[in-house]
């Protein structure tokens, strides 16, 4: 079967097209196999070969992957709706009503909402299976510290996100939140050893200066909060979880693929 | 009917039900047979009788079918499943152990398969099916919209995102400062430092429990009330401060001569200042929850001059 051309992939992997994209033959030999994930800038982040029990279901649970998975489903439907959501006072909660009512193929935020409840979960089980394998032990300390970052980059997420339907629910989740960064010791003006910051008679941390304040923008949640947590939310910290998560297949690799006993 | 739901209320109160937890969480680790399939399937069976009959109760069906506390619902029955797969794993690799045949990853550690097509295939897979499954979910059940946002009118009680529930409700027990940032930065740190930390090179790359346990810890202090109240904050508090300072100067050495000799000889001084200093943190949580429930306890320390209540 190997060799006998099948129509249509037969004449189409014949095309210069087609060569000019992939450049090994059919993976059916381990030669083209192995060629095929080295020659592609994303299967590379894979090795070559990999360990039987790493493969195993009930090893890694394919956690690791479902939370990854979920992060692009959310990249991919999140830019959708940024098709039609604006960030403002005014327009966002019917932005987010007219979302289901008024655009085709309604179930974007529903996709959207759901795959991040789903991720939040999803991240705390791969912690948990990496934890009860041992795999943050030597030489994979450093990747567990990088997950660390992305476990808290993830709550970020959702939480920012949290803000953006901008009803009930969402700015008094947030009102809850972000109190409690008033109470920043030295830094939030109600926060231990802030009142002793003062020059004179003049606070140097109030209400108007203060990390709530640097947090939402504002004395209260309003207008400047929602563009913030949307900046945020949008484009700052999937930016930096995108770039740790390549830092974190990266190392995967380099330390020596998913770990077995040795 | 009745009957049954006020054993349930009182199974719930915060007190019982916190302690039974933590007796619940020791006997997972205790009575290692309910990882036997035939064990774990009462449990499902028990668990999802219980939920379809809690469904009965009005309240009980308006809280869990409210679209944002569907995922917490699924949760629970995830992480019981997990739970159950990796302890499973565990039990019968120290099973192995103990017989002198090593873990059962073992076997297949050695052998290397292709990524293409073994794991590329399989992950395809997983997409797929992932896909299907979350594509269903967001059209069975529609997102939640409230009314649009007020900032005058105050929703009782005001939530945080389901994730963040624990740490208010650890705002219960500690002021702002404590549970709503340095508890959470320690605990982000704390995870962080496991690496670094745990100093057991064994149980690496396989599920076990007998060799990743590294931390036992039996020991609670011996609190006292404090009494009269002078007018300058440092006279007034100095004995609160000086319980919370030997909380935390005292143990580690006492514990470095006595029951953790072991891990001081073997993780050396850093590392185990590190880590008992952690485990004191994590405790203080329980002691003061008792603390609270016991004696209406709400502060060891309260100097509202400076907001610095612990
Ligand atoms: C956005 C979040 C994350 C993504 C997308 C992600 C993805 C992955 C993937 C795909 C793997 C390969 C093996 C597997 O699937 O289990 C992996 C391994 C690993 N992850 Fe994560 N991860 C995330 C968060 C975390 C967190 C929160 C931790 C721990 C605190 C963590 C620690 C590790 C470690 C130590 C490994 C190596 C495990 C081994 O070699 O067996 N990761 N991660």
């Amino acid at each position: 079967m190997a060799d006998k051309p099948t129509w249509p992939m037969g004449f189409i992997r014949e095309t210069q097209i087609w060569k000019s994209v992939f450049r090994h033959g059919k993976p059916v030999d381990p030669r083209n196999r192995a060629l095929a994930v080295i020659s592609n800038v994303f299967l590379h982040l894979h090795p070559v070969r990999i360990r039987k029990s790493g493969l195993r279901m009930r090893f890694t649970w394919c956690m690791g992957g479902t939370t990854f998975f979920l992060f692009l489903v959310l990249t991919f439907t999140g830019l959708m709706l940024m098709f039609y959501y604006r960030p403002t006072v005014e327009y966002a909660r019917a932005d987010i009503v007219d979302l289901r009512e008024q655009v085709a193929f309604g179930v974007m935020r529903e996709i959207h909402r759901w795959g991040a409840h789903a991720m939040v979960i999803t991240v705390w089980l791969h912690m948990l299976r990496v934890f009860l394998t041992g795999s943050y032990k030597p030489p994979r300390e450093f990747n567990w510290t990088i997950g660390v970052m992305l476990l808290v980059l993830t709550l970020l997420l959702s939480f920012t996100g949290y803000l953006l339907p901008w009803d009930q629910l969402a700015i008094w989740a947030i009102t809850v939140g972000s109190n409690m960064a008033r109470a920043t010791p030295l830094l939030g003006h109600e926060g231990p050893g802030a009142s002793l910051l003062r020059l004179g008679d003049i606070p140097l941390v109030h209400a108007a200066d203060d990390a709530r304040f640097a947090l939402i923008g504002g004395r209260f949640i309003g207008e400047m909060t929602l563009l913030r947590f949307y900046v945020l939310h949008c484009v700052g910290i999937p930016l930096v979880a995108a770039i740790l998560m390549a830092v974190h297949f990266w190392r995967v690799r380099k330390d020596g693929g998913i770990s077995g006993p040795l | 009917m009745e009957a049954i739901r006020s054993v349930v209320n009182t199974l719930s109160s915060p007190t019982i039900f916190f302690s039974l937890s933590v007796i619940l969480f020791i006997a997972m680790f205790t009575f290692r047979k309910w990882v036997e399939p035939r064990y774990a399937a009462l449990i499902v069976a028990g668990a999802v009788i219980f939920f379809a009959a809690s469904m009965f109760d009005s309240d009980f069906r308006l809280i869990v079918t409210k679209p944002d506390n569907v995922p917490i619902a699924g949760m629970l029955f995830l992480v019981g499943f997990f739970s159950w797969v990796g302890l499973k794993q565990a039990f019968e690799n120290d099973g192995r152990i103990a017989q002198g045949l090593g873990p059962a990853e073992k076997d297949e550690t050695e052998q290397k398969v292709l990524v293409w097509p073994d794991l590329v295939y399989s992950e395809f897979i997983c997409l797929i099916i992932l896909s299907v499954v979350l594509l269903a979910w967001a059209i069975l059940l529609q997102a939640p919209t409230e009314e649009p946002a007020n900032l005058t009118r105050s929703p009782n009680p005001s939530k945080a995102p389901w994730y963040f529930l624990g740490l208010q409700e650890m705002l219960v027990y500690f002021d702002p400062w404590l549970a709503g940032v340095v508890f959470p930065s320690l605990i982000i740190l704390g995870l962080m430092a496991i690496p670094y930390i745990d100093v057991n090179s064994r149980g690496n790359g396989y599920y076990t429990f007998r060799l990743s346990e590294f931390i036992y810890v039996k020991w609670l202090p011996n609190l006292g009330y404090k009494g009269g109240l002078p007018k300058f904050w440092l006279w007034r508090e100095i004995w609160g401060m000086l319980l919370v300072i030997a909380y935390f100067m005292l143990p580690p050495p006492i514990l470095a001569r006595t029951a953790f000799r072991r891990f001081f000889e073997k993780m050396g001084f850093i590392r185990y200042n590190v880590m008992v200093f952690l485990l004191l943190f994590m405790i203080a949580l329980p002691i003061k929850m008792y603390l609270r429930w016991a004696f209406n306890l709400k502060y060891i320390v309260a100097i509202n001059e400076f907001f610095f209540n612990i």
